[in-house]
């Protein structure tokens, strides 16, 4: 079925093709219509979902924690502020390795009050042991959700997936919507490895002393080192059942190209058009999609960036001091390696500002004039 | 590609009309983008809405600065708000106004059309006589002034984005399909913009 919806309701289908048991969320702003769709099918009937309706993000993930550690299938959804106050629950659903999903819809964080698009909220969790996969359309939000369950369940991780306010979250578009039947054959039930059964007596959420915590956290990198593989092959088996697929990253654009510009979220979307057009004037330029931050697909963008002289990264995110996020994972694994193309950190588009064609081009022109960048926060669209 | 730009009054409900279009154009194998201008809207005060329509994937994710037209469902809007910003010219104004075209001649070059969707809200029911809702008759009128999309796409689509007064709301919008007045001021003729492919559709 081909329907008009926005990315909001994607989710929401996501959510009720994933067959999750518990949803547990905060119902205020900065809550999205997510939650409202939801609650709203549970309500009337036609989701057969345990709704818990909470005093604060918190406490939403919380329960989720609890109805997670029980072993059945859980979901909540939030943004800025809101998964800013759940920070210290994401570290313990991570820790206590528990397959969550988050959908975060990316907002500013206050002050000043915006609700528009920003990565900050999420890419200021990036440390919490959470995996992070960006969406460009609302077809790849609904798609992420049903592949985020398998690979959270596959290294239990908890996994977010992020869409950006307003230019996704509330933006109607054309998405296929796989039936149930397609969803269970690509999405078996949860099983827990460890499920809380009294007739099968396990300790959770014990103290752990020095002699023993620092293994917990070894094993979490580990599981984390999974993840692109299994990712692979769950992208690859998703795209054999449903004709589509997204890998960790996407290269578009000319092969041999000089100049690469690096993007995540709906930005990409826009990018394809203006290298469509600079490729058309004979400009020597490609494009790479990076829809999952963590674990950070160095190798991948290695392997796509390193002939190439300069590298442009678009970041609409700010760590006030260094620049932005995702330039800043670039630089970081580029370190190491033989061949290092200089890399350009433009900062754009906080706050929900548009990012238009004009700017993204003016972004790989400034670019392809200068050797190296002449500051490390390259400001694009800012009114001085 | 197709852009259009809805003004209203929070409430008028500006964001349904862009999205029934944009149901009515999918309908006709278009791929579309219907969007609210991203903001709080506050009841009564000047809000937009956006939608695009491509025989393509639309990839443009920002807002739409210069529109082929504009659909502006208060009048009293015009004058406060800057409706025609960016309209390209020769492009369609629809207006709802019980005045004829030419009384919004002042606005510029384009193709001005009218229909009193206020009234024909009112007579079908569909609000109150205070706050009628007049979305759905003035996708009719857009239907029949633009030649762009075939009324029976935008009865569909009505039927389905809509939770109640379905029959009410079509009925509507086919009223205003016969009621709108407009005058074709440019060369572009109504058939030559009157064009459908279903089969786009697939991926």
């Amino acid at each position: 079925m081909r329907r008009v919806i926005t990315g909001n309701q994607a989710v929401a289908y996501g959510v009720i093709l994933s067959r999750v048991d518990v949803i547990s969320a905060y119902p205020i702003t900065p809550q999205t219509t997510i939650v409202e769709e939801l609650s709203e099918l549970i309500g009337s009937g036609r989701l057969n979902t345990r709704f818990l309706k909470v005093e604060s993000e918190h406490s939403a993930m919380a329960a989720l924690i609890g109805a997670s550690t029980g072993g059945v299938r859980c979901f909540t959804a939030t943004s800025s502020q809101g998964l800013a106050y759940m920070h210290e629950m994401l570290h313990w659903a991570s820790g206590a390795r528990l397959p969550i999903v988050l959908v975060n819809v990316n907002r500013a964080l206050a002050p000043p009050w915006n609700i528009w698009s920003d990565q900050s909220d999420s890419l200021s969790q990036r440390d919490t042991g959470w995996i992070q996969l960006y969406c460009e359309n609302n077809q790849e939000v609904l798609d992420t959700i049903l592949q985020a369950y398998r690979i959270a369940e596959a290294v239990r991780l908890p996994v977010m997936v992020v869409l950006d306010a307003y230019v996704l979250s509330h933006t109607s578009e054309p998405v296929e919507i796989p039936t149930m039947e397609e969803a269970d054959s690509f999405l078996p039930p949860y099983r827990p490895e460890h499920p809380l059964h009294t007739g099968q007596p396990e300790a959770f959420s014990m103290i752990a002393t020095p002699e023993h915590f620092m293994e917990f956290r070894y094993k979490m990198q580990k599981a984390m080192e999974q993840v692109p593989a299994i990712a692979k092959t769950v992208d690859e088996e998703f795209r054999s059942r449903f004709g589509r697929g997204y890998g960790s990253i996407e290269r578009y654009g000319e092969g041999e190209a000089e100049v690469l510009l690096i993007t995540s979220g709906t930005v990409t979307s826009t990018s394809r058009i203006v290298i469509q057009r600079l490729m058309e004037r004979g400009v020597s330029v490609a494009g790479i999609k990076v829809k999952r931050f963590r674990p950070f697909p160095s190798e991948e963008i290695y392997e796509e960036i390193r002939g190439a002289k300069k590298v442009a990264v678009i970041d609409r995110n700010l760590s006030a001091g260094v620049g932005g996020i995702f330039a800043q994972e670039l630089r970081a694994s580029l370190y190491s390696k033989e061949e290092r193309p200089q890399v350009f950190g433009f900062v754009s588009g906080l706050g929900g500002r548009d990012i238009t064609p004009e700017l993204i081009e003016e972004a790989i022109r400034c670019t392809i004039e200068h050797h190296r960048p002449e500051e490390e926060i390259l400001w694009l669209g800012l009114k001085r | 590609m197709i852009e259009i730009r809805f003004h209203g009054r929070g409430g008028q409900g500006a964001q349904v009309a862009s999205k029934v279009l944009a149901v009515a154009f999918f309908h006709e194998g278009y791929y579309v983008q219907s969007f609210p201008a991203f903001g709080v809207e506050r009841r009564g005060a000047p809000v937009m809405a956006f939608l695009r329509a491509d025989q393509r994937p639309v990839q443009l994710r920002v807002n739409i600065y210069e529109p082929d037209h504009v659909v502006v469902l208060d009048p009293t809007l015009i004058g406060a708000v800057d409706v025609t910003s960016g309209l390209k010219p020769n492009g369609w104004i629809l207006i709802n106004s019980h005045q004829a075209p030419d009384a919004f001649d002042h606005l510029g070059n384009f193709q001005v059309a009218t229909v009193h969707a206020t009234s024909i809200a009112i007579r079908n029911g569909l609000g109150s006589r205070t706050n009628p809702i007049v979305n759905t008759a003035i996708l009719g009128a857009f239907s029949k002034a633009t030649g762009l999309v075939g009324i029976d796409s935008v009865a569909l689509a009505i039927r389905e984005e809509l939770q109640g007064k379905k029959d009410e709301n079509a009925k509507a919008a086919r009223e205003a399909y016969h009621e709108v007045k407009y005058e074709i001021r440019s060369t572009k003729s109504e058939t030559d913009t009157n064009f459908q492919n279903k089969d786009d559709l697939g991926e």
